[in-house]
């Protein structure tokens, strides 16, 4: 019973290795932000008109607030009637799911679903908006 | 030294009001209050869209007179609105459909001789668009919902499926979603033939109906059934004296269904003085 200091640390080792696994096994592995991809045939073609990619909002804010400015879009057309946005730089779109962001953002694969699965976020948008079919770029 | 009670209330009062104001004088002073160069993001209506007080119907029943004009009208509205088939009545899905002129106006049947050929008529029949709407006074969530111009709106978004709504209406105007409409049959047929890809589906365990067809007349585009009826549905603002379905109403002999409810239904049938 004079080896307990050597089973101790022993134990310790090994409960380190075995529970840390996951820990160091992702190292590095992990977290890798996913990359979107911007190159559908609509945006290629508004970048050729407008020598320049831009959504209906700058960059940052979408990819931050799209789910809220969703949900006003969402709420304005159908419990106000109001099916038309003008933005933060004077422009009109027409307020549709399907018919303007999908229009654009055509890869639902490589868009929307790349950061929602990173983030293990799962919306119901697409239980009922109906995705087009995936052409590809 | 201490302070009395009347010290500290007076310190405390000059430090909450300079606490307040000093929040808008930071404010003011970094000009973080006021709008920045880009304006706001705002929302309007489409120009084009068709505005009313109270939408409805009047229903020419003489103009309907083979089986194919009904189905005009039913495959219009089905095919714009991916109205799924589930090939089973207890299933089914429907925003407009037909049927007999007891089931349609069941409360004046005690008349044992009437006209033959009304008797015998097959009578459209969709959501009657109610002044009084039963279903939206029982919505626990407000998902189904009066507009301004009359259409009773529903809101898939909100809706949770608990058919109070199914139960509320007189009419049978709703349909719950029991199985996924994007599902397919035994024979791997999907039951939306073919999907419009301009219009939303649903989803299981919500419930939907006719909407009048609020995204086409918010660009300016008549119901579908209307559109295709050859002026047997005539659509229009019921609220304004001068629209057409006003004048067919009042030129000519009209029903209505279960008009002793009081939900005062604003789809009319035209059974006869029409010229």
């Amino acid at each position: 019973m004079n080896n307990a200091w050597k089973i101790v640390i022993g134990v310790v080792i090994g409960f380190v290795a075995v529970f840390g696994f996951p820990f160091y096994y992702n190292l590095g592995k992990a977290n890798v932000a996913p990359k979107l991809k911007y190159d559908t045939p609509a945006i290629l073609e508004y970048e050729k008109e407008h020598g320049k990619k831009e959504c209906v909002e700058p960059k940052e804010f979408m990819a931050k607030e799209h789910m809220q400015l969703l949900n006003t879009w969402r709420d304005e057309v159908v419990r106000y009637g109001q099916r038309i946005y003008v933005n933060s730089r004077g422009e009109s779109f027409h307020i549709s799911l399907q018919n303007t962001c999908l229009n654009c953002h055509s890869n639902k694969k490589e868009f929307c679903d790349k950061c929602h699965n990173y983030l293990a976020v799962n919306p119901y948008c697409f239980s009922c908006h109906i995705v087009p079919k995936e052409k590809q770029s | 030294m201490s302070i009395n009670r009347r010290q500290f209330f007076r310190l405390a009062g000059v430090t909450a009001v300079l606490g307040i104001g000093g929040a808008s004088v930071l404010e003011a002073l970094t000009g973080k209050g006021e709008a920045s160069s880009s304006q706001t993001p705002r929302f309007t209506t489409d120009p084009k869209g068709i505005t009313g007080k109270r939408f409805g119907f009047a229903i020419d029943v003489g103009k309907l007179k083979t089986d194919e004009d009904y189905q005009k009208c039913f495959r219009a509205c089905n095919d714009i609105h991916n109205i799924p088939e589930f090939g089973n009545p207890k299933d089914e899905v429907k925003w407009i459909w037909k049927d007999s002129y007891e089931h349609t106006f069941p409360t004046v049947t005690e008349d044992q001789i009437m006209n033959k050929e009304l008797r015998e008529k097959q009578f459209i029949l969709l959501c009657n668009h109610c002044e009084q709407p039963a279903c939206v006074r029982v919505c626990p969530t407000q998902a189904t919902y009066k507009r301004p111009d009359g259409i009773v709106m529903q809101d898939m978004h909100r809706c949770i499926g608990c058919r109070f709504c199914m139960a509320a209406c007189p009419f049978g105007a709703r349909s719950f979603n029991y199985r996924d409409p994007r599902g397919k049959d035994a024979n791997g047929m999907p039951f939306i033939k073919k999907e419009n890809p301009q219009f939303p589906t649903r989803m299981i365990g919500v419930v939907e109906k006719c909407t009048l067809c609020y995204e086409r007349l918010a660009v300016g585009l008549l119901p579908a059934c209307a559109e295709v009826s050859n002026g047997a549905i005539v659509f229009g603002d019921l609220g304004d004296p001068n629209s057409e379905v006003r004048k067919v109403i009042e030129s000519s002999y009209t029903i209505r269904r279960k008009p002793e409810l009081g939900t005062q239904p604003s789809i009319y049938y035209v059974i006869g003085g029409r010229e």
